[in-house]
């Protein structure tokens, strides 16, 4: 199959396969992030889906959001249950019994079910070799049962089982490096992504899926619930994560790591803190270590990723926010 | 299938809870929850599409020729996501946000 | 006839596997389970069978991947023991309240702590709650014929439930007997092409599995599924009905051991059962009018044919290989819940024997008996519950 140009008037014709009427709050990031993945390919695709927001808001008694087949089974398993659904598929195809339509597989998972819970399961399902996509939407933190901390929960950030109190102010510990991780499984293909930049995430969704084997895409998804900022900036918070180098645009493909977005210039990470409710303590002059602190980690991060992309032969692509004009011509890739 | 006249509420449920009707959440107005709406100003709209793909709720309808149409207040949920990304044209919004009910 | 081989429990339910040729299968090592998938992993490697492996990293993810398969719509199964099901405990549920017919051998062994790899029933009765039907064998052929009856059982389209077929840890999976083989095309043709009902695969028809169901309907659909569990004793009989046709070998829900004029009664499940009937040839010989009832479907539990079978009964010893700590053997609340409706109830006693591998010996049987023969003179009951077979 082709890859389809990615052409916002031709991509506006096609159907939602994730349609209008769902729970989840407005303003949310998922539910962009998943229109993204399924809109970027004409593949067939089924999903599973980790209990948590996304899962509950979805697919509530007998209305479903989901127009393609779509599976919940529990939270930590979301990689071994689309690992048997897969493997379902490759059997009766090999044996004759359904035709091969190319159908692609993707579990969905927040980052509690990914990072924490489902981790295993995850591991696991990339280290056999499953031909699946995994994706991670990461709001950081158990958004469906509360704002409990996980460990994809940002330094500092206030949560309900990590509330800044005057003893402890918040997380204090970085978050997790799953993107990372998930590279050192080396399986084929590995990225970061953003839906503010919808076409460098569609991109990735549609080199992933002309690879065989286990894939892996980490998607920064804005909570306005548990972030603690406005119903409409989840596009405004995720573009200013990827611009203050807090989350990363890159992608290893097999062990070569290329940051597909640089920012023009870097900001500074407060642009991206001040806007949410959780980090607020964190602006008090007490605790004006944990802003040097935060600021520290990302720099370090994010020197590391250049030196890595260096080393490993990937080349860097500058390529300041591609959907910043409307511009049809250069949005289409092959 | 026997007939599903006379069965008890409990019969008629489907074995394990499969819900096979896909995309019948459609069913579900979540317009409703709006407490602002936004209103397009279409002569401001230079057709960037930005405010479709960035829609959370696939609120914003779309013409046979792909470009923008209306939005679909059925289920938009009045976030203001289009709103903050609209372009507009040359600085002035193509959408703005007012108080539902207004 | 088929071939007849001395096999253990474990290679005899290997090969009905094989046989059965699932479409997929998931599997995780563990004592005394792991055998049994070693050796449907060579019918595997060495093209025996179509089956499709995932080698999962832990026993939640086989049943999870079991789940994904069976929904996707084909035949799957998978076996495990012990831990590996306490692990599991979470995902049996959701096979079978989402009614997916996956067959699972169970190697009964005993749970941890302490660690302990040898045979008792802690796991399945364990799992007793969860939605599966369960099948309890005696021997390897036994073993090997519930294997093959369960996926007709499990795959009904009234029933579409999952199903444990359980057989003791070591003593009836590691031990050689002699086992009578069906021929592969009779098994192939018994247990039949796999039936869809909603498949996850069909792609022109799109699907959601496992809603979120909220108080409105949740009931309701638990009632749904108590309701497809009444059915399955029926299917059950038939099926073996089928199978006797088949092979000349008798399955009922639970087998009656000179029951017909019997005074007392013990029942037991599984390996121990053998043991037991011979000491109850030689009290006969005696003159005591004693029998034996040897569950065979646990779940669901046939009451009313349990009840009948025990109403001349004057006392009945209820023989556990498992303990509800603070509470009765499992099995004990069972006959219990059986023989409440009859309106003259035989006297009941419940004896915990056997866990972690201890050696059911004769003399424990005879001891029952004894006591049995006493309460039944005597009317009277000194203790209701009861470890046997303990150093003292
Ligand atoms: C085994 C198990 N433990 C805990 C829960 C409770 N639980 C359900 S969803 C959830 C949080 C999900 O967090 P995440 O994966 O980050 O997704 P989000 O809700 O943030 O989108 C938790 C803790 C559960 N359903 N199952
Ligand atoms: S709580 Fe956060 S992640 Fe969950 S639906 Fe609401 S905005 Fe989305
Ligand atoms: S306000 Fe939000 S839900 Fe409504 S159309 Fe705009 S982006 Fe969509
Ligand atoms: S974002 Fe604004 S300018 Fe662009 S299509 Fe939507 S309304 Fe028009
Ligand atoms: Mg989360």
């Amino acid at each position: 199959m082709t890859t389809k140009p990615l052409r916002l008037r031709e991509l506006a014709k096609g159907e939602d396969r994730l349609t209008h009427g769902h729970r989840m709050c407005a303003g949310c990031g998922a539910p962009i992030i998943v229109k993204q993945v399924l809109m970027a390919t004409d593949y067939p695709i089924i999903a599973a889906n980790a209990t948590g927001c996304l899962e509950v808001s979805t697919c509530i008694s007998n209305f479903t959001a989901w127009k393609i087949p779509w599976m919940h089974s529990a939270f930590e398993n979301a990689a071994a249950t689309i690992s048997g659904i897969e493997a379902m598929y490759k059997s009766l195809v090999k044996q004759g019994r359904i035709e091969d339509k190319q159908v692609k597989f993707i579990a969905f998972g927040g980052d509690g079910g990914t990072y924490d819970i489902g981790f295993q399961s995850l591991s696991g399902a990339m280290e056999r070799g499953q031909d699946m996509m995994y994706i991670c939407y990461d709001n950081g933190a158990y958004m469906n049962t509360g704002i409990q901390r996980s460990s994809a929960t940002p330094f500092g950030a206030d949560t309900t089982t990590c509330p800044a109190g005057d003893v402890i102010p918040g997380k204090l510990q970085n978050r997790k490096d799953l993107t990372r991780i998930m590279a050192a499984h080396g399986i084929p293909y590995v990225a970061q992504a953003s839906p503010s930049h919808w076409m460098d995430l569609m991109k990735k969704v549609q080199k992933a899926f002309e690879i065989r084997g286990p894939k892996f895409m980490n998607v920064i998804s804005p909570c306005n619930r548990g972030w603690r900022s406005r119903t409409d900036d989840a596009i405004k918070l995720s573009r200013l994560a990827v611009d203050t180098c807090y989350w990363p645009l890159y992608e290893v493909e097999n062990g070569v790591t290329r940051i597909t977005v640089k920012p023009k210039e870097k900001k500074p990470l407060v642009d991206f803190l001040k806007p949410q409710g959780r980090f607020k303590h964190m602006f008090t002059p007490e605790n004006e270590w944990m802003l040097k602190q935060a600021q520290e980690y990302v720099d370090k991060q994010w020197d590391l990723l250049q030196k890595e992309a260096v080393f490993s032969g990937g080349e860097e692509k500058v390529e300041d926010k591609p959907e910043a004009a409307p511009a049809e011509e250069k949005t289409e890739v092959q | 299938m026997s007939k599903s006249k006379g069965k008890k509420f409990w019969e008629k449920l489907p074995a394990g809870s499969v819900v096979l009707e896909a995309g019948s959440a459609v069913k579900f107005k979540t317009g409703t929850w709006r407490s602002m709406r936004p209103r397009w100003i279409e002569e401001n709209c230079i057709q960037c599409m930005f405010c479709w793909m960035y829609c959370p709720d696939m609120s914003i309808k779309v013409t046979a020729e792909g470009k923008r149409g209306e939005f679909n207040y059925e289920y938009c949920k009045g976030c203001g996501i289009c709103a903050l990304e609209c372009p507009g044209r040359k600085g002035v919004k193509a959408i703005v946000m007012e108080e539902e009910g207004k | 006839m088929g071939k007849i081989v001395a096999v253990t429990g474990n290679e005899a339910v290997a090969e009905a596997l094989r046989q059965i040729n699932p479409d997929v299968c998931a599997a995780y090592p563990i004592t005394p389970a792991t055998d049994l998938m070693q050796r449907f992993s060579g019918f595997i490697s060495n093209g025996k069978v179509d089956t499709e492996m995932v080698l999962v990293e832990s026993e939640h993810s086989a049943m999870s991947a079991c789940i994904g398969a069976a929904a996707a719509g084909g035949r799957v199964a998978t076996a495990t023991s012990s831990q590996g099901l306490a692990l599991m405990w979470e995902m049996l549920y959701i096979a079978a309240g989402d009614r997916l017919p996956i067959v699972m051998p169970l190697v009964n062994r005993a749970l941890s702590a302490p660690l302990n790899i040898h045979g008792d029933h802690s796991d399945g009765m364990g799992a007793r709650d969860t939605g599966w039907i369960q099948i309890y064998s005696e021997n390897a052929q036994e073993a090997y014929d519930n294997t093959i009856q369960a996926f007709r059982i499990a795959e009904h389209l009234d029933i579409r439930l999952p199903a444990m077929v359980c057989m003791d840890g070591f003593i009836v999976s590691h031990s050689i007997e002699r086992v009578e083989y069906i021929d592969d095309d009779k098994v192939k043709k018994f247990v039949g092409k796999f039936k869809t009902v909603n498949p996850l695969l069909d792609l022109d028809r799109p699907k959601s599995f496992g809603p979120l169901i909220l108080t409105d309907l949740y009931h309701e659909y638990k009632r749904a599924q108590h309701e497809v569990m009444t059915k399955v004793a029926g299917v059950a009989l038939d099926v073996a009905a089928d199978f006797e046709k088949m092979t000349g070998r008798k399955y009922e829900l639970f087998e009656k051991y000179r029951m017909n004029d019997a005074e007392i009664a013990i029942v037991v499940m599984s390996s121990a059962a053998g043991t037991t009937k011979d000491i109850i040839d030689e009290y006969r010989k005696k003159g005591v009018k004693v029998g034996l009832i040897k569950p065979r479907l646990f779940r669901p539990f046939p009451f009313k044919e349990m009840a009948n079978a025990l109403k001349k009964v004057k006392a009945v010893a209820v023989m556990d290989r498992a303990d509800s700590f603070g509470g009765y053997g499992p099995l004990y609340y069972e006959i219990c819940g059986a023989v409440m409706t009859l309106e003259k109830k035989p006297l009941m006693i419940n004896k915990i024997f056997g866990l972690g591998g201890r050696d059911y010996l004769p003399d424990q049987a005879e001891y029952v008996i004894d006591e049995l023969i006493k309460i039944a003179k005597s009317g009277k009951v000194k203790t209701v519950k009861e470890y046997i077979g303990v150093k003292e």
